[in-house]
């Protein structure tokens, strides 16, 4: 800057490098990759204490006493609470439904559920004094199904739902206007039906109908970085949680009233977190470790092994489909009818919204004007379902899937050609009635997908002979290729963006500009949980571009600034980076009115032309350069926190399911190319492709990574992975990565992936959420391909051995 | 109980072992090196594996006490042993990444400006490979991969996509499907073959 004040050069502004559409690097991978990467079991505290969580033996009982005395007397033991111990009337928690307790209270209802909580000076030391705790059960009969829950001598999962009418539902009130019950029972958590047309009626210009039942069993998120916090009683009588969590305000709400402290004396800093899927919505050790904290006035830190984590979070829910379809010769659908059983387990959770997204999006992204449709969840005695990636659309997904290459196989047509003749476009009504707004690439995402080079044939055989670790079985050497057979099948799916039904879906983001060492710096403030999906890295990127300011640093999380909403329903980027965007566009604004008083003077420019900030400076849309941001903001800083939020949804009608209830959807294409052992019953598959529309890649390395991440869970929900629960018990058989089976780097194939970027225009800078559609369309596909490779028609996920060699028992386990 | 082992080239002693007491816990718990990660504490995802006398193990299975007297390299260690097996000189680094000529290797330049990337910490070429390919989301499994990633490109500095696949398969990864991790272990390998 000149001495008089006016600024110098007038030259072209360089464009700020890192902004959105690049492959920006992870600001935290540097950390991460040379192990300084503090997640939250990494938290330490001088004198810190362990915490450790006493839970249940059996799914279903009274606990008619607990003795505590023996625990408590251990050296080293400090604290040892049951539900008694609890400070405040408030001991119970919920997403949505407040149905949790804190600690079982007269019952347990699952398999694990936590009963007490102990804090000793060393893990092991809390762990043996845990198990000196003495529980005595009365074991009451389980409810673990549709039958069993509905059964006229049900047991009540919760025999004192608050949430419902306690009278049983009468079909007309006061006044003659007719009552919608919420649930036909107390065992349902929640129900939506979705009428539209007459499917019945439709039915009848069908030339071919199909019928199909399905099973999709229960996933686990297995997110690595097992849960885990630290709890550091303050000063003021409040306490500080260092925690890995997809939302720390919604945690907050929950924590506060338990604890019996406002909000602003329960301050929580996001730690480390090493991958969530939705298993970290929910609460899990945040209560406890603050509870044992505030009563030994020592930090507590509570870290699961594996094996508690599998019953430390919920799970995906396993559902039964049961789907009907019809269709024209000429490949057109009448109609689709469909019922779709979730079991919700034990607790509430995320229930009612699952149900809802498994009922809106049953039909997927096809042209129906006639249909039926009903979805619900049951509380039963088995573990509490809730939010997985994907949620409530994964399970529709394999299910209309698998109907729509059966209706294609009875027609006689080609499964992709069938696709593509119902694909639904840009102005399709939803079975909700609601119009698909924006670009709904469906048939252009099959016909890529399809397009794609295809794996060659034989691709274990060389001059060799077989290279055994490229065939099913792999290292163990169980063929060489003979009774190994290829398929191919293709999938595609529709997942909505961000919270439905009319949630107030905000996020908040604080923007601060100022000048440091003679350079301009932004400091972003959000409350986003950063869980691995690389939001950091996005939220830097957006504040370069609208900024034109290279240097960004991202504030860590907290609760000192207001909510951003969950890090799920892959809405972050769209919320979040909307909050970040609004903000820089607001303190944008604020710089330029500063520029305008100190130098408006200067040049006419600043009164009249579009002004833009590029590479530190002010510069007009024509690249004319009129100050340095440096020195237009001298020594202020320039600071906004704002609230930004979607469009506004509203909830589904209770009894026809019509509304505009979702704000965005995303959609993903995939082709599954596998080989299967016939004589063993193992898969290998082969390549897993995908076709996606991201609305707009702000980081195409991590879309990628999301893409490809998402498809190999539905690769492990297809051939591995399932929480098994004994049907008689309700115990849960295999809560350990022995028997949980996850995909491997030798159970993954080469994952090529095609993005396409059509704009949603309503959406910052028109992208479209990535993380989860690629999960829904990669289990019907590698399960067409099976299929396809064996001509079995195999109705349940995932798919086991025994099921190709036609070894499974009657139930299909 | 008293346990002595080296640590990343340094003697360490840890008293009061109790003698359950897994490698991972001493060193995480004891030693300040949570680098290491407890994500199964079974033996069943690799995340905390560590070379013990060169030969990658999971130190969640290692009993402290089986590592007395021992060399012990975790993730904190990487890069000083990339350097010293450079021969003493600066940590390659791999920032010449520019220079790698593979178009495989080539896609994977994300050519990162956030001056939080770190362009100037030394990393082991596996750890810089890992960033520029994106094959780190959450980062859980990242500390486990890499030494087992740089123990295998050691042993075999040009391995075919079935030998990383063999040779990482007691790792598991929830987050990025492991394709980029594959990128990542073959760019380590392509810029050092430029660099050879
Ligand atoms: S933590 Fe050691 S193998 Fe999983
Ligand atoms: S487990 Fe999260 S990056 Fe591998």
């Amino acid at each position: 800057m000149a001495a008089n004040g006016a600024p110098t050069g007038l030259t072209q502004g360089a464009r700020t490098k890192g902004g959105i559409g690049e492959s920006t690097l992870r600001p935290d991978g540097v950390l991460k990759v040379t192990g300084e990467f503090a997640y939250a079991s990494d938290m330490w505290h001088e004198d810190m204490l362990w915490g450790q969580i006493l839970r249940s033996t059996v799914a279903h009982a009274e606990i008619v006493s607990v003795d505590t005395s023996e625990a408590l007397a251990t050296p080293g033991v400090h604290a040892v609470l049951t539900y008694d111990d609890l400070p405040t009337d408030v001991r119970h928690y919920g997403l949505e439904i407040r149905d949790t307790p804190v600690l079982a209270h007269g019952k347990v209802r699952h398999h694990g559920e936590p009963v007490a909580i102990v804090a000793a000076d060393h893990p092991e030391t809390a762990r043996r004094a845990a198990a000196k705790i003495k529980v005595e059960y009365r074991e009451l009969p389980v409810v673990t199904d549709e039958a069993s829950a509905t059964a006229p001598d049900a047991v009540l999962v919760h025999e004192n739902r608050t949430d419902l009418p306690l009278s049983p539902p009468t079909s007309s009130g006061a006044g003659g206007t007719p009552v919608i019950p919420h649930v036909p029972h107390p065992n349902i958590v929640h129900r939506q039906p979705i009428v539209r047309g007459d499917a019945t009626a439709a039915a009848g210009r069908a030339d071919v109908i199909v019928e199909g039942d399905y099973y999709f069993g229960m996933q686990d998120q297995a997110f690595l970085g097992p849960e885990s916090g630290l709890a550091v009683p303050g000063e003021d009588g409040g306490v500080d949680l260092y925690i890995a969590t997809q939302w720390l305000h919604s945690d907050l709400r929950q924590i506060a009233p338990v604890l019996g402290l406002p909000e602003d004396k329960v301050r929580m800093t996001l730690s480390g977190v090493g991958g969530a899927f939705g298993g970290r919505e929910d609460l899990s050790m945040q209560i406890h470790a603050c509870l044992l904290a505030l009563r030994t006035g020592r930090p507590v830190k509570i870290v699961y092994n594996r094996f508690e984590s599998f019953f430390g979070h919920v799970h995906r829910h396993p559902a039964r489909l049961h789907y009907e379809h019809g269709a024209t010769r000429d490949g057109r659908l009448t109609h689709v009818k469909c019922r779709i059983v979730l079991d919700g387990g034990a607790y509430a959770s995320a229930s009612p919204a699952v149900v809802g997204n498994a009922a809106s999006l049953s039909v997927g992204p096809y042209v129906v004007d006639d249909v039926d449709i009903e979805a619900l969840a049951l509380y039963s005695n088995n573990p509490p379902c809730g939010a997985m990636r994907g949620f409530g659309a994964v399970q529709a997904c394999f299910a209309y899937e698998a109907q729509m290459d059966k209706v294609a196989a009875e027609l006689g047509l080609d499964p992709v050609e069938f696709r593509r003749i119902n694909a639904m476009e840009q102005g399709t009504l939803m079975p909700t009635g609601q119009p698909v707004d924006s670009p709904a690439p469906v048939a252009e995402l099959l016909r890529r997908v399809k397009a794609m080079p295809m794996p060659p044939e034989r691709q274990w055989e060389s001059s060799e002979g077989a290279d055994v670790r490229q065939l099913p079985g792999g290292l163990s050497n169980t063929t060489h290729g003979e009774g190994v057979v290829r398929g191919v099948g293709y999938a595609v799916g529709i997942k909505n963006v961000g919270f439905s039904e009319g949630f107030d879906d905000y996020s908040t983001a604080r923007v601060r500009l100022e000048a440091a060492g003679g350079r301009p710096v932004v400091t972003v403030h959000t409350a986003m949980a950063e869980v691995g999906q690389g939001g950091v890295t996005v939220h830097a990127q957006i504040a370069r571009t609208e900024l034109g300011v290279s240097q960004v640093t991202i504030r860590p999380a907290d609760t000192q600034v207001g909510s951003a909403g969950s890090t799920s329903a892959s809405r972050q980027t769209y919320v979040t980076g909307g909050a970040v965007k609004h903000a820089c566009e607001l303190v944008r604004e604020r710089v330029l009115e500063l520029g305008r008083r100190r130098f408006g003077s200067y040049h006419p420019a600043w009164a009249t032309a579009e002004l833009l900030l590029e590479g530190g400076k002010v510069v007009t849309d024509g690249g004319e350069v009129l100050a340095d941001l440096v020195d237009v903001l001298e020594d202020e800083a320039v600071e906004v926190e704002a609230e930004w939020r979607h469009r506004p949804t509203e909830p589904f009608d209770r009894r026809t399911g019509q509304g505009n209830g979702h704000v965005q959807y995303s959609f993903a294409a995939h082709r599954a190319v596998v080989e299967v052992d016939t004589e063993l019953g193992l898969v290998k598959v082969i390549e897993l492709a995908c076709a996606q529309d991201v609305g707009k890649a702000l980081n195409p390395l991590s879309v990628i990574g999301q893409i490809q991440g998402g498809t190999v869970q539905g690769l492990g929900i297809a051939v591995m992975e399932e929480i098994v629960v004994d049907p008689v018990t309700a115990k849960v058989r295999n809560p350990s990565f022995t028997d949980y089976l996850l995909p491997t780097i030798l159970d993954t194939p080469a994952l090529p992936v095609d993005v396409l970027e059509l704009a949603d225009d309503h959406a910052p800078y028109g992208l479209r959420g990535v993380g989860e559609a690629p999960t829904l369309s990669s289990t019907p596909a590698v399960l067409a391909a099976i299929r396809n490779a064996t001509g079995l028609a195999l109705d349940r996920t995932p798919v086991r051995p025994e099921h190709l060699t036609g070894t499974a028992g009657a139930d299909g386990t | 109980m008293r346990v002595n082992l080296t640590v990343n080239g340094r003697p360490q002693e840890a008293d009061d072992v109790w003698e359950g007491e897994s490698l991972l816990y001493v060193l995480r718990e004891r030693m300040g090196l949570p680098g290491s990660k407890n994500a199964c504490e079974q033996g069943e995802c690799g995340s905390c594996t560590v070379r013990l006398d060169g030969v990658p193990v999971c130190s969640c299975l290692v009993a402290a006490g089986q590592a007395e007297g021992r060399e012990v390299v975790t993730v904190e260690g990487l890069a000083e042993s990339a350097r010293q097996r450079a021969g003493g000189g600066a940590a390659t680094g791999a920032r010449g990444a520019e220079s790698a000529s593979l178009d495989a290797a080539r896609r994977w330049q994300a050519g990162g400006t956030d001056s939080q990337t770190g362009e100037n910490i030394e990393l082991a070429p596996v750890q810089q490979a890992f960033i520029d390919a994106g094959a780190v989301q959450c980062g859980f499994c990242t500390p486990g991969l890499l030494v087992a990633a740089d123990e295998l490109l050691e042993r075999h500095p040009n391995p075919s996509d079935e030998d990383i696949r063999e040779a990482l398969s007691g790792n598991l990864c929830r987050c990025t499907g492991y394709e980029k991790i594959m990128d990542a272990v073959r760019l380590a390998a392509a810029r050092r073959s430029e660099e050879a």
